[in-house]
């Protein structure tokens, strides 16, 4: 069974991954049915591009603007914070892409 | 949905009025420096919890929270135990109780010898107090009508959006039209939801109070340079607070909102309220705003809710004093690997085993279950976390503290 990834609105470009899932077909379900390539692993819970974002244009989840593009994200692709910052938190972009963790608060740790 | 709606039980009617779920005695210290006392007198004692301030300087703030707590419709009755140094009063504290029709005693642990003392005084002091609850507390019907819910979420995922937050929304939607009041908090995580969530506001006054009440988030957060998304939300698969924001909105179903309420305010009509946790401007500036998930909790229990509903993606293993803690998370391996710790598995309308309003249904029987004396899983293992610390808010009136 290919693993499956969640669309909440007609008009988002990300849809939620359902299940963890490694490059290869997904199956989207929700607001839309189709299947997409995912280009890399992508972890439940994480988003996939379910189109080209352009730098800077808007990424929708549940029809509502959730940051902008701070590159352009392939069809596909994993959107995260590599990719994905909030248009008001000056934090987000400088968080560790897999865990998480701050990274501009390391000097506080020597 | 009319025998949900129709279900009754037996509820602990105090003088005031409120209608309880628990019979409880509360034990509050005025100090850190009385805490090891307050928990020795509680340890091993049925229906006997613990809150208290750390505090030696004492906070208005702090002290109607404990107030409000004090005066739950869950408590019965109350042990007030200072050191005798702090500005707190535990003789206060006692003496608004009793205002309220609850008895309740204090003591100074200074004025009543050591440790150990100090410890059998206590129990004595509730032993008597939770007998005196138990035989003259009157029973009374309630149904969904007398409830008031609270819900938090903290540990959010991915699947707190889509499935966690959601199921929670369907069950308030339920709540509210059986007349009952439904409270959600976090102001903080409604930041980006400006416009979408003033359209929910039941009339002019309430648009104007989440107007406020969101203006004072988003200042609060640039002024901190902290918004309220955590590691754990990002390795989960959230990225922004927007995005975060969108599922934790989520909770509060689709029913207008009535309006927003403080901390230790309670709704003032029945339907769908919003509690404002961020702290006012202040000569000390902000300070911060609630620092973890157990001072939500504590809050959400201050504006009357005998039940709490937590919502989690990653997990947590936190419970409550006072207000059962019900756990939902909408992540089934969540739901699998802390079963022990979950009450419901919200998760299955991710795989299509129910839909969002036979999710919603389910859950509301679930509360009827605890509210009728079923241990929700935190409160079975024995999970009493509390959380109260310096805070400014304005509120309408000091009387209700007792620093007046």
């Amino acid at each position: 069974m290919s693993s499956r990834a969640f669309q909440i609105q007609a008009n988002d470009n990300v849809a939620t991954l359902l299940d963890d899932a490694n490059a290869g077909e997904i199956e989207v379900t929700g607001a839309s049915r189709d299947k997409i390539h995912s280009l890399e692993k992508i972890s439940r819970g994480h988003k996939i591009a379910l189109r080209e974002i352009a730098l800077n244009e808007a990424v929708m989840k549940f029809g509502v603007r959730i940051g902008h593009a701070t590159k352009t994200i392939n069809r596909g692709a994993w959107v995260h914070l590599h990719n994905l910052a909030s248009d008001l938190d000056e934090r987000s972009g400088t968080l560790d892409l897999h865990s998480g963790a701050p990274t501009d608060t390391n000097s506080a740790y020597v | 949905m009319s025998d949900l709606l129709n279900k009754s039980w037996p509820g602990f009617l105090r003088p005031d009025g409120r209608k309880g779920v628990r019979n409880l005695v509360l034990v509050i210290y005025t100090v850190e420096c009385a805490q090891h006392v307050a928990h020795a007198i509680a340890n091993g004692e049925e229906d006997v919890h613990v809150i208290g301030f750390p505090g030696c300087y004492d906070n208005a703030y702090a002290i109607r929270l404990m107030l409000a707590l004090a005066r739950h419709p869950n408590v019965g009755a109350v042990l007030s135990v200072g050191l005798g140094c702090e500005y707190t009063q535990p003789e206060k504290l006692a003496e608004t109780v009793r205002a309220s029709g609850r008895p309740a005693e204090w003591f100074f642990i200074q004025q009543s010898g050591g440790t150990k003392t100090s410890v059998a005084k206590g129990k004595e002091l509730i032993s008597r107090l939770r007998e005196k609850i138990r035989q003259e507390t009157p029973r009374v019907p309630m149904t969904l009508a007398d409830l008031t819910v609270g819900c938090e979420c903290g540990g959010s995922d991915g699947t707190s959006g889509l499935a966690g937050n959601p199921v929670v929304g369907a069950f308030f939607d339920l709540l509210v039209d059986a007349g009952g009041n439904a409270v959600f908090e976090e102001t903080v995580e409604m930041i980006g939801l400006r416009e979408h969530m003033l359209t929910r506001a039941a009339n002019a006054g309430a648009k104007q109070q989440l107007a406020a009440a969101y203006d004072k988030a988003e200042r609060y957060c640039r002024s901190v340079r902290q918004w309220s998304v955590s590691p754990g939300n990002f390795a989960g698969g959230l990225t922004t607070i927007e995005e975060k924001s969108l599922g934790a909105f989520a909770k509060g179903g689709t029913r207008k909102i009535q309006g927003v309420i403080r901390v230790a305010e309670q709704p003032r009509e029945p339907g769908l309220w919003i509690l404002d946790s961020v702290p006012d401007e202040h000569f000390m500036q902000f300070g911060y705003t609630n620092p973890n998930d157990t001072e939500g909790i504590m809050d959400l229990i201050s504006a009357g809710s005998q039940i709490v509903l937590f919502v989690t993606g990653r997990g947590s293993v936190i419970g409550s004093p006072i207000a059962p803690l019900v756990k939902v998370t909408g992540n089934s391996a969540t739901f699998r690997a802390m079963q022990e710790d979950m009450d419901f598995d919200a998760g299955r309308v991710l795989s299509g085993e129910l839909t969002l309003p036979q999710a919603g249904r389910e859950l509301a029987e679930m509360i009827v279950g605890v509210a009728r004396g079923e241990a929700s899983k935190p409160e079975a293992l024995g999970h009493r976390e509390y959380f109260i610390m310096y805070k400014h808010q304005k509120t309408p009136s000091l009387a209700e503290g007792c620093r007046a």
